[in-house]
């Protein structure tokens, strides 16, 4: 008979396991309950989207960015349309501005909504997130009245954002923002204070400042370990510089501190749609030139000249000139940054994507080796692992 | 021929009567415990829970069970199959066992032997063999981690359920539950041993693996735990024994502590209300907390269940039996 020293346990979490966030497939090779080493894999959500857009214009290559992060689409929006102004050399009216700044707010409280409840579903409680669902789904009205859909928006665009507001929709934003407010002194009054809920997070996946750095992490996941790092701060872009707004730092870097930071920011997010209802300018939402973005529709019905550029716009695209550039935002998984390099053509020669959640998913190992196999659970939770930009 | 009679077959059917008399009932009342539950924590997660099959979606528990019921049961290839089929009988049967000693009203009790509780913590101990041949012969990484843990978790647990077992019959001076019952006239155990009320009521739901103790079955983990595997009928059978375990749970948390079928004071329109209604009342109130702290509670993780079980629980429990024996003996308080 042969040897059978082997005394590790292998499990296959997933990829279709109620826990592995989407398509997550992480091989446990475990002792017992507790895990020696989690290997991740990926590529089961592959879509090819980088080498899709290659054959798309910029306009065409928008709504792509919407199905990387599905939890947080306009922010995706964002980067890429700052990426292609920036090649552009355009710079987009105030208004456009405090929109864009307004739902990039609006969509990082869904997705900390969404990931804070289904967080707290994974370690077990399971009150949260049908709570959260309601204040999601009224927070996804409110993109579906200023673009049609409920998460594929394509509202951000290269020139502004793809209309104004409708009448009234100021009014019900703000009122959305007391709901999801009184949500969040909800959902901390079921879980912050829960003895069981720090049991099951607080020291869990520890990372120390300089590994966060040295792994790539950024956003939340980075600020929780003490590295006072937020794009919208360090290197303002739109309109933030205007903007009063905190950003929370943790301490221990660990999936305590990683929730707490996320219903803080939510509150600041909370915050910064106020301000930027009240500071709300008026006028033009895209920039004026006719080369970028289609003319008015009841211009059309006028103007030659207006439907010529809208046919060009239309099946040719614009052309952007040549040159590259890297341009990030500070999506709410953290550093979402489009690499675009343009040969002067109507297409991007390549489009390389950074997304947050990939740099976080490769430290899992370093994250829940030595921990219990109930605390993987915690550990994915807490790093919002969301595959359609892991995969892209 | 008539001595036949007397002496076997009728006292035969009798018995037989009387088990279908506490079973039927039994089964009606863990069909509407899924439904109750569902419902409780629906309205406790702002949604409405069943409501379209039958008014109020009171028939859902029906269609539920038939559903099961006509679907086929899979055993997987790799399982041990007479295990495998064996494992959801133990544990529904073990489930039901317990219930013959169980008094509901007073005289109202299949067998009312002088040890019932000793015969009711046997049975309940029994019953972890269901899960752990479910765990095993799945031939399941999931199942069988969850049979581990279920194991573990239910050993511990009983263990501080003795200790406070213990205190009771110190107090009342009886393993007959009747008596202990009845020994509550005056006051119900969960006043003096309050601290002890708690720690059952906790032990209870680590016992039935309710949450916050579900690890066996915990899905964001274990995906179903021990019966990942189960389906149809075999599966049905864990429900309805998960389920019955709540109830007799339940009904042994009246019996110790609150005082079973008697009435809040025994004072003219409560005396009037039968006792099993009594038994009802509060065992429906106990099974409200199991459901309330689904809805609002984390689950533990399995070492911090073991830490809580062996170095809380049981330390606890066990100073409170010194306590009380020695209160009751310095005061001249031992029953007989």
């Amino acid at each position: 008979m042969a040897e059978t020293q082997n005394e590790t346990f292998t499990i296959n979490f997933g990829p279709q396991h109620p826990a592995a966030h989407g398509v997550l497939r992480l091989i446990l090779d475990m002792s017992g309950e507790v895990v020696d080493r989690a290997d991740p894999h990926i590529g089961l959500l592959h879509r090819g989207t980088e080498k899709l857009i290659e054959y798309k214009t910029y306009t065409q290559a928008l709504p792509y960015f919407d199905r990387l992060d599905y939890t947080s689409p306009m922010s995706e929006e964002h980067g890429f349309s700052l990426a292609v102004e920036k090649l552009l050399g355009i710079e987009v009216p105030p208004r456009a501005q405090y929109i864009r700044v307004m739902f990039a707010e609006i969509t990082r409280v869904l997705n900390h909504i969404l990931n804070l409840t289904s967080y707290a579903l994974d370690v077990g409680a399971m009150t949260p997130i049908l709570w959260g669902f309601e204040v999601r789904e009224k927070g996804l009205e409110i993109y579906e009245r200023v673009s049609g859909a409920r998460m594929h928006a394509a509202y951000i665009r290269p020139g502004g954002v793809a209309l104004d507001l409708p009448t009234g929709l100021t009014d019900r934003i703000a009122t959305w923002c007391d709901e999801a407010s009184t949500f969040i002194i909800d959902m901390e009054r079921l879980l912050t204070g829960n003895r069981i809920f720090r049991q099951r997070t607080v020291d869990i996946g520890v990372i120390s400042a300089e590994d966060a750095v040295d792994w790539g992490f950024s956003g939340p996941c980075l600020r929780a370990s003490g590295v006072p790092w937020d794009l919208r701060k360090a290197q303002p872009y739109e309109c933030y510089a205007d903007l009063d707004f905190d950003i929370p730092i943790g301490k221990n870097g660990d999936c305590f501190d990683r929730y707490l930071i996320r219903v803080e920011e939510m509150r600041q997010s909370i915050k910064l749609i106020r301000q930027c209802l009240q500071k709300l300018p008026s006028g033009p939402v895209k920039v004026d030139d006719r080369k970028i973005v289609p003319p008015p529709r009841a211009e059309m019905k006028q103007s030659m000249e207006a439907l010529i550029h809208h046919f060009k716009l239309f099946t040719e695209g614009y052309h952007v000139p040549a040159g590259e550039t890297y341009t990030a935002v500070e999506a709410p998984k953290g550093e979402f940054a489009v690499y675009l390099l343009s040969d002067g053509s109507n297409r991007p020669y390549r489009c390389h994507i950074r997304s947050p959640g990939f740099a976080h998913l490769q430290a899992a190992n370093v994250l829940s080796k030595g921990h219990m196999l109930s605390d993987i659970t915690a550990i994915i939770g807490s790093l919002d692992i969301v595959f359609g930009e892991i995969d892209r | 021929m008539a001595e036949f009679w007397t002496e076997f077959l009728w006292p035969l059917i009798l018995i037989l009567l009387k088990i279908m008399a506490f079973v039927m009932p039994l089964l009606m009342a863990v069909a509407y415990l899924t439904y109750a539950e569902r419902k409780v924590i629906a309205a406790m997660h702002l949604r409405k829970g069943p409501n379209v099959v039958g008014p109020f979606g009171l028939l859902q528990p029906m269609a539920d069970g038939l559903k099961l019921f006509i679907k086929e049961t899979v055993v997987p290839t790799g399982a041990n199959p007479v295990v495998f089929l064996l494992a959801p009988v133990v544990t529904f049967v073990l489930a039901l066992v317990g219930w013959a000693v169980i008094p509901v009203s007073d005289g109202w009790v299949i067998a009312d032997i002088n040890v019932g509780i000793l015969y009711l913590f046997a049975v309940s101990s029994l019953g972890i063999y269901g899960i752990i041949m479910a765990g095993w012969a799945s031939n399941s990484k999931y199942a069988f981690l969850g049979g581990l843990r279920s194991a573990a978790q239910m050993v511990s647990y009983e263990v501080s359920i003795g200790f406070i077992i213990v205190t009771v019959l110190i107090t009342a001076g009886s393993l007959n539950l009747s008596d202990i019952v009845r020994a509550q006239s005056g006051l119900w155990f969960c006043i003096p041993h309050f601290p002890m009320f708690v720690l059952f009521m906790i032990s209870a739901l680590a016992e039935t693996n309710r949450t916050p103790f579900d690890l066996p079955e915990a899905e964001s983990e274990l995906v179903g735990g021990y019966n990942t595997e189960y389906s149809a009928m075999t599966f049905a059978m864990f429900f309805l024994g998960e389920y019955a375990n709540m109830i007799l749970m339940s009904s042994l948390a009246v019996i110790l502590f609150l005082g079973g079928w008697l009435p809040p004071v025994a004072v003219a329109p409560f005396t009037w209300v039968p006792g099993v209604i009594w038994f009802a009342l509060k065992v429906s109130a106990v099974l409200f907390f199991y459901l309330w702290a689904r809805a609002t509670l984390p689950r533990y993780r399995y070492d911090q269940l073991m830490r809580l079980g062996w170095k809380v629980f049981l330390p606890l429990s066990l100073a409170w039996v010194v306590l009380t024996s020695v209160t009751m003996y310095l005061c001249g308080w031992l029953p007989n």
